[in-house]
């Protein structure tokens, strides 16, 4: 290291001031020709930041800027209704399908084949495109010719209810749509946190008695908590910026009482035809998108997120 | 380590049986009856689109629990492309796999390039790059649907399979470059050095040296790039708006809000979009776990 630093310099002693002083700048422990070396292999990622990451978030805060589509979205009773549902989402849903997770990669680290071969199965949803599920889970809601209504029916004789056309049902069973597509997720994600957990460990706890639920509340869960916690931030802000769950299964229907803030803005904008609004309505998210990001920020840049 | 675990676990069950004896086939039990349960849990959804898409046309609103009479005449169909509906069927797969394999291309690139800075070439300020694609990567995708229609629009690319190619590259290269950068650390920086005594230039230690030893990492993330790009539903409805651009997502949606929907087409015609990557998740499986682990993140 330190010899290509002086060759740096020495090198740097016929070159220009200036051109010493910006290798200098840029070049950290670079010599001569490599700081041009990596500055060109940086082009790519900085075009592609510059065009499609700062320019598309500087147009969508300037349409957001407007202080009339605030007033208008406040006063708007869907509106309301949606920051309920999306706090229903990240509040119930988030810790919901997290919590069940947790639970299962227990489950799943057991070694028998039945358990084995599940989990093969058990993948499934995470693995097939989320449009095709959700168009199935919309069908099978249908009140008249849905699978759960027939399969109610078949077993018990009654006729269930039009999930879809109540607020609270569609909405409860978009959530088990969304729970089932993203359970199987969080559970691989666990479950090789689990995994990780040295099996010396669980012995020598053993002797000092920890076993049964002492075993998971003392050795697992602290040793699997800043996972669980990056896991739960990460899963808040996909929630929120979930589009395909609400927009398949219920459609935001009935009667618009089942929206989202990211189904809402796109209604806003392209439906409704006023981008200006459903800027709005994306960017009051971001009173609680913008702690999140920095808290989770913070923790992937730190903690180096080894399983 | 090994020894020890299955040297000791055998024993403890062992005295455990002994004294109670009942005690495994209930625990068998218990277990084949939550397997049971979870099965049935994840295969409904799945079954359904089957149960669909083998009807009859005439038999998909009769409320059945299984086809009464199953056929495969619906996929026969979607395949032929024998319904309008389906017209142009193999022209959408064709563009959702022009999409995919090009995202996965410019994704694989742009994030070995920028790791390879990143983690190998000690550049000034290269935390800055790193800390712009974590910042990208923590924005939520929809969030930016609305400009984005209005950006591509100025540069030009409205209706362009460009388009989403580059809205998902965009969100694909931070977790490449996040997942390169953690694979890289596992390569010995004194290969580098050995090369440059002898005189190799960056480019080709990254050439030679860099991408062979990267593959595994590339394996997982070229296959998250691919299914990312494949799965999108959102920016291919916005930004691709004629027939010979469609995909076959934005085809389900349509089929969705239209009156009269043949849904054993519409379910034929997901179940064959479905097969794919389940295809490829099974395939590299070992090599997504394994990504997805490292970064502890991203579906």
């Amino acid at each position: 290291m330190d010899g290509s630093v002086d060759t740096a310099a020495l090198a740097g002693v016929e070159a220009p001031r200036s051109r010493v002083r910006a290798r200098r700048l840029w070049g950290g422990g670079l010599q001569g020709s490599d700081v041009n070396w990596a500055l060109a292999f940086l082009v790519p990622y900085t075009a592609v930041f510059l065009l499609f990451v700062v320019y598309p978030v500087g147009y969508g805060l300037y349409l957001g800027s407007n202080p009339e589509s605030y007033v208008a979205l406040f006063h708007d009773p869907v509106y309301l209704k949606t920051v309920v549902n999306t706090l229903i989402y990240l509040a119930i849903g988030v810790n919901l399908h997290l919590f069940g997770a947790l639970l299962l990669s227990g489950f799943f680290t057991r070694k028998s084949w039945r358990v084995r071969s599940l989990l093969l199965v058990y993948i499934l949803p995470w693995a097939v495109p989320a449009i095709p599920t959700f168009i199935a889970f919309h069908w099978m809601l249908n009140g008249e010719w849905g699978f759960i209504n027939n399969a109610l029916y078949a077993v018990t004789g009654l006729d269930g209810p039009s999930w879809l056309n109540y607020r609270w049902l569609a909405l409860g069973s978009s959530l088990v749509a969304y729970i089932w597509k993203w359970m199987p997720f969080w559970t691989v994600i666990l479950l090789a946190g689990r995994m990780a957990i040295p099996q010396e460990l669980y012995e020598s706890a053993a002797v000092d008695g920890a076993v049964g639920l002492k075993r998971f509340t003392c050795v697992t869960f602290p040793l699997l908590a800043n996972l669980y916690l990056i896991c739960t931030l990460l899963s808040t802000i996909w929630t929120l910026g979930d589009f395909n769950t609400i927009y398949f299964v219920t459609g935001g229907g009935p009667s618009l009482s089942t929206h989202v803030l990211a189904t809402l803005g796109f209604r806003d904008a392209f439906e409704v035809d006023n981008p200006q609004l459903g800027m709005a309505a994306v960017m009051s998210a971001l009173p609680l998108l913008i702690p999140l990001v920095i808290v989770l920020m913070r923790k992937l840049a730190k903690t180096e997120v080894q399983l | 380590m090994s020894a020890t675990t299955l040297g000791h676990v055998p024993a403890e069950r062992r005295r455990s049986t002994r004294r109670r004896p009942w005690r495994r086939p209930i625990a068998v039990a218990v277990e084949s009856v939550i397997c049971l349960v979870i099965l049935v849990w994840t295969l409904t959804p799945l079954y359904t689109m089957f149960e669909v898409a083998l009807e009859q046309k005439d038999d998909i609103f009769s409320g059945n629990l299984w086809p009464a009479s199953p056929t495969l005449g619906g996929f026969w169909t979607v395949l032929t492309q024998d319904y309008w509906y389906v017209a142009h069927f193999w022209h959408e797969m064709g563009n959702s796999l022009i999409i995919g394999a090009a995202t996965c291309a410019l994704t694989l690139a742009i994030g070995t390039l920028t790791s390879f800075v990143l983690g190998r070439l000690r550049l000034r300020y290269s935390w800055l790059v790193s800390n712009a694609a974590l910042l990208t990567y923590v924005i939520p995708m929809s969030f930016l649907a609305i400009p984005f229609y209005r950006v591509m629009q100025n540069y030009g690319l409205a209706d362009n399979l460009w388009a989403v190619i580059f809205v998902e590259v965009t969100f694909a290269t931070p977790y490449a470059i996040f997942i390169f950068q953690q694979y890289g650390t596992s390569i010995p920086i004194e290969l580098d050095e050995a090369a440059r005594i002898d005189g190799a230039s960056p480019w080709a230690i990254y050439w030679r040296i860099y991408l062979p030893l990267m593959k595994p990492a590339m394996v997982a993330v070229g296959t998250y790039a691919l299914l990312l790009a494949w799965n999108e539903y959102l920016y291919m409805f916005l930004l691709l708006s004629s027939d010979t651009h469609m995909t076959v997502p934005v085809a389900l949606g349509q089929f969705l809000n239209s009156d009269e929907a043949p849904w054993n087409l519409m379910m034929a015609t997901a179940v064959i979009y479905a097969v794919p990557p389940v295809v490829i998740y099974y395939a590299f499986r070992k090599h997504m776990t394994a990504g997805l682990t490292m970064g502890g993140v991203k579906g």
